[in-house]
C-alpha cells in the first residue's frame, strides 16, 4: 500500500516537478533551467484564458449542481410515488461517459439542428439559441451539459443525508409550528454540513480536471473560447511535443487541489485528536 | 543524458509498449517488421495494406500496429523507443516531429536507400531539408500531400454564374461574392483550429506570394511579419470569415466537403485527402467538382507528407527487416498502389501516372516545377511553434482581435 503511494503518486509528482524545471521537448531531459516554463506559461494568452474559463465554470457548475441536486433530493424525500424510477432517471446521466453524451449535447446545441431548429419548427421563426458557436457564451453551454450530468450524483448523496435525519426533529418542528422552508434553512441544511462538504470536494476536483466535456462538445472552440487547463496540458504533452511546459501546467493545476485538500485533511486530523 | 535516466523511464513508460509488443507473433520465417502507423480510416487502411502485401511478397512478415490519431500514435512510438522496446518502424509526418529523437541518437539512418534512390537529386527540396539532419537521412518519405487545395462545386459555380476558375485573390473574392448572392454557402469551412491554420497558409501563399511565405514560415523574419504585405495577408484571411455559415464552428472537414458534394456550398480550402470523400460519393474530378492547387499558374505548391522512421537497434534481424521495408515503400509498384488509394501523390517522378485521378495528376505535374515548391508550416516550424501559431490564428479568426495584435502575437509565437 505505502509502496503504491510512494511510487505511483509521489514519484510521478516529483518527476513532473523536475520536468517542469527542465527544457524537455519531445523527450524528458535532465537539465535545470529554473522557472522559465512557468514564465512562459503565464505569458501565454491561451493559458490565462483557460484559467479564466475554469474560474467562471467552477463557480457556476458547483452552485448549480448543489442547488439543483438539493432541490431534487428534497423533492424525492416527500415520499413521492415512483421514487425508485425518479432516482434512477436523475442518477442515470452520471453513469454515462461524457465522450458519448458530449456529442449528443453538441448536436442539440448546434444551430441549424437540435434545440434551435426544433423550437423554430414549432412556429417561433426567429428563435435563437446559438451559444455553442458564440465566443462569449460557449463556456456556459459546458456548464449546462455538465450540470445535467452531475446534479444527479449530488441528489443521491444529499438524499442519503436527508434520510439520516431523525424524524423526531421534524415532529418537534411541526409542534412548534415552524414553516417547512424555515426548518430546511435553519435546521436541516446545517445538519447536512458533512454531506455538503463531501459534495463540494467531489465537484471541485471535477472542475479542476474538466477535459472530456470540452473535448467532446467544442474542442476548446470556437477559436480558443472554451479552452480549459487540462486541455492545454494534453495538447502540449502530445501534439506539441512540449513536455516541460505541459508539466508546469500540471503542477499549477495541482495547487488548487492541494489548497482544498490540505485544510480539509488538517481539520479532519484535529477532529480525530479531540 | 537520456541514458542515465533510462531505468526510471523504462519503468514508467515501458508498460504500455510491452502490451502492444506482446501481441506480436513469436516465431515466423523471414524478416519480421512491426509497423506502427495511424492510417485507420477506410481508404487509408486499404492503402497501407498494399505496402503489407508487397512486404509479404518479398518474404517478410508484416505486423500491423495501427493507432488511431497521429498524436497518440507518435507518443506511443516515442514511449516505446524510450522504454527500449521500439517497433521496427513508425510513421511520422514529413516534419520536424522526429528531430528531437534524432538528436538523442535514437534512430537508424537510411543513407543507403537514399543513395540508391538518389534522393539528393530527386526529392523536392522542402522534403529533403527536413529528412536530412546533419548530413544523414533519418526517414523514408512515402507520399506527398498538399494541404491547401481549393475545391469547388461545379453546380454551385454554375448556379452563381461563375464561368472560370478564379486566378487571383481579387477574382477569388469576386467569386465568393457571387456565391453569396446566389444564396449558397460561399466557403465551406470547418471551424477547428487546424483547419483555420490551413486556410491561413493558403492565403499567405496566394496573397503574399512565395517570397513572403518563406520569409515568415521558414526564416521567421520579424521585418517580414511586421510588413504591410503580411498585414494584407492577415486581413484577407479574416475577410474569408464573412463567407462562412453560422454552423461552421467545430465542424469536421469531411462534413464541410459533404456540403460541396451536395452543391450547398461553393468552395473549400482543404488538403488532397478530401479527394477520398468525392470518390466515395461517386463524383468525378472535372465533372462534378474542380480542384485548384492555388490561385494562378505560379501559385506556390505547399508540401507535406508521411514518412517512416527506423528506431535504433543492434539486432541484425531487425536491421534486415528495416532495410527491406525501406526499399519496398519507395519501390515504383507499391508507391503507385499506395498513393492511388491514399489520395496523395508519389514521392518519385518516374511513374506512369495515368492511373491517378485528375487532381493528383495536376499535383504531380506541378511537382516538376521546382520554383513552386514550398513546405507547409510543419516542415519549417517545431511542433511547439506550429501549435503556438495555430493558437494565435484561431483566436484572430474567431474574435475581434485587431490585425496589429495578431501580427504582434504571431511574432511572439514564432520567436522561441
Amino acid at each position: 500500500m505505502s509502496l503504491t503511494v510512494v511510487f505511483g503518486y509521489l514519484a510521478t509528482l516529483l518527476w513532473t516537478l523536475k520536468i517542469s524545471l527542465s527544457s524537455s521537448r519531445t523527450l524528458p531531459v535532465n537539465n535545470f533551467v529554473g522557472l522559465i516554463q512557468y514564465e512562459r506559461l503565464f505569458d501565454n494568452e491561451r493559458w490565462l484564458l483557460s484559467l479564466n474559463n475554469l474560474a467562471i465554470y467552477g463557480v457556476l457548475f458547483i452552485l448549480a449542481c448543489v442547488i439543483i441536486g438539493f432541490l431534487l433530493a428534497v423533492f424525492i424525500d416527500q415520499n413521492v410515488t415512483g421514487e425508485g424510477v425518479l432516482r434512477t432517471i436523475f442518477l442515470y446521466p452520471y453513469a454515462m461517459s461524457f465522450v458519448a453524451t458530449g456529442l449528443v449535447w453538441q448536436w442539440m446545441l448546434t444551430p441549424g439542428v437540435g434545440i434551435q431548429e426544433g423550437i423554430r419548427q414549432l412556429g417561433f421563426k426567429d428563435f435563437q439559441f446559438n451559444w455553442i458557436v458564440d465566443q462569449d457564451m460557449v463556456i456556459y453551454t459546458v456548464v449546462i451539459a455538465t450540470v445535467w450530468q452531475a446534479s444527479g450524483l449530488v441528489m443521491a448523496m444529499l438524499l442519503a443525508g436527508l434520510r439520516g435525519i431523525d424524524d423526531d426533529i421534524w415532529k418537534a418542528a411541526r409542534m412548534d409550528g415552524i414553516p417547512t422552508w424555515r426548518v430546511y434553512l435553519s435546521i436541516i441544511i446545517p445538519m447536512l454540513a458533512p454531506s455538503f462538504a463531501t459534495v463540494f470536494l467531489l465537484l471541485a476536483t471535477a472542475v479542476v480536471k474538466l477535459f472530456d466535456a470540452v473535448e467532446a462538445m467544442t474542442q476548446g472552440g470556437p477559436g480558443t473560447a472554451s479552452e480549459v487547463p487540462a486541455k492545454f496540458i494534453m495538447d502540449h504533452l502530445f501534439g506539441r511535443a512540449n513536455l516541460s511546459l505541459a508539466s508546469a501546467g500540471a503542477i499549477m493545476m495541482l495547487l488548487p487541489v492541494l489548497a482544498l485538500l490540505i485544510p480539509y485533511a488538517y481539520a479532519r486530523a484535529r477532529k480525530g485528536k479531540r | 543524458m537520456y541514458k542515465t535516466n533510462k531505468p526510471v523511464l523504462a519503468l514508467l513508460l515501458g508498460g504500455l509498449g510491452g502490451l502492444v509488443a506482446a501481441s506480436m507473433s513469436a516465431h515466423a520465417a523471414g524478416p519480421k517488421a512491426e509497423v506502427m502507423h495511424w492510417w485507420t480510416s477506410g481508404g487509408e487502411s486499404a492503402a497501407v495494406a498494399k505496402f503489407a502485401e508487397a512486404y509479404r511478397a518479398a518474404g517478410g512478415v508484416w505486423t500491423d500496429t495501427a493507432i488511431a490519431g497521429g498524436d497518440q500514435a507518435r507518443s506511443v512510438a516515442i514511449n516505446r523507443m524510450v522504454g527500449g522496446n521500439p517497433p521496427t518502424t513508425a510513421q511520422f509526418n514529413i516534419s520536424r516531429q522526429f528531430q528531437d529523437v534524432v538528436e538523442q541518437d535514437m534512430l537508424n539512418n537510411v543513407d543507403d536507400v537514399a543513395a540508391k534512390e538518389n534522393w539528393d537529386k530527386t526529392l523536392p527540396e522542402p522534403i529533403r531539408n527536413v529528412l536530412k539532419i546533419k548530413g544523414h537521412y533519418y526517414a523514408v518519405p512515402v507520399n506527398i500531400h498538399m494541404p491547401a487545395w481549393i475545391w469547388y462545386s461545379k453546380s454551385a459555380f454554375k448556379k452563381a454564374g461563375i464561368d472560370k476558375e478564379p486566378a487571383t485573390p481579387d477574382e477569388l473574392f469576386a467569386a465568393l461574392d457571387k456565391l453569396k448572392a446566389a444564396g449558397l454557402i460561399p466557403l465551406a469551412h470547418g471551424g477547428q483550429a487546424w483547419q483555420e491554420t490551413i486556410v491561413f497558409m493558403a492565403m499567405l501563399a496566394n496573397v503574399g506570394g512565395k517570397d513572403l511565405y518563406l520569409s515568415v514560415m521558414r526564416d521567421r523574419n520579424v521585418t517580414a511579419m511586421n510588413s504591410e504585405a503580411f498585414r494584407k495577408v492577415l486581413l484577407s484571411f479574416k475577410r474569408l470569415r464573412s463567407y462562412i455559415d453560422t454552423a461552421s464552428p467545430g465542424r469536421n472537414w469531411n462534413d464541410s466537403t459533404a456540403l460541396l458534394i451536395k452543391g450547398a456550398a461553393g468552395m473549400q480550402i482543404m488538403g488532397d485527402w478530401a479527394l477520398g470523400e468525392f470518390v466515395a460519393a461517386k463524383q468525378v474530378a472535372g465533372r462534378e467538382y474542380g480542384c485548384m492547387p492555388g490561385l494562378g499558374p505560379k501559385a506556390p505548391y505547399l508540401i507535406q507528407g508521411d514518412a517512416f522512421v527506423f528506431p535504433k537497434t543492434a539486432n541484425p534481424e531487425t536491421i534486415k527487416a528495416q532495410k527491406l521495408l525501406a526499399s519496398i515503400v519507395v519501390a515504383p509498384g507499391p508507391q503507385l498502389e499506395f498513393n492511388k488509394l491514399k489520395g496523395s501523390i508519389p514521392i518519385r517522378n518516374d511513374l506512369d501516372v495515368t492511373q491517378l485521378n485528375l487532381c493528383a495528376q495536376t499535383g504531380l505535374e506541378i511537382m516538376k516545377d521546382k520554383s513552386r515548391h514550398a513546405g507547409i508550416g510543419e516542415i519549417y516550424l517545431t511542433p511547439d511553434q506550429n501549435g503556438a501559431l495555430t493558437d494565435v490564428l484561431t483566436a484572430y479568426w474567431n474574435t475581434n482581435m485587431a490585425v496589429e495584435k495578431a501580427q504582434k502575437n504571431i511574432i511572439a509565437a514564432l520567436k522561441n
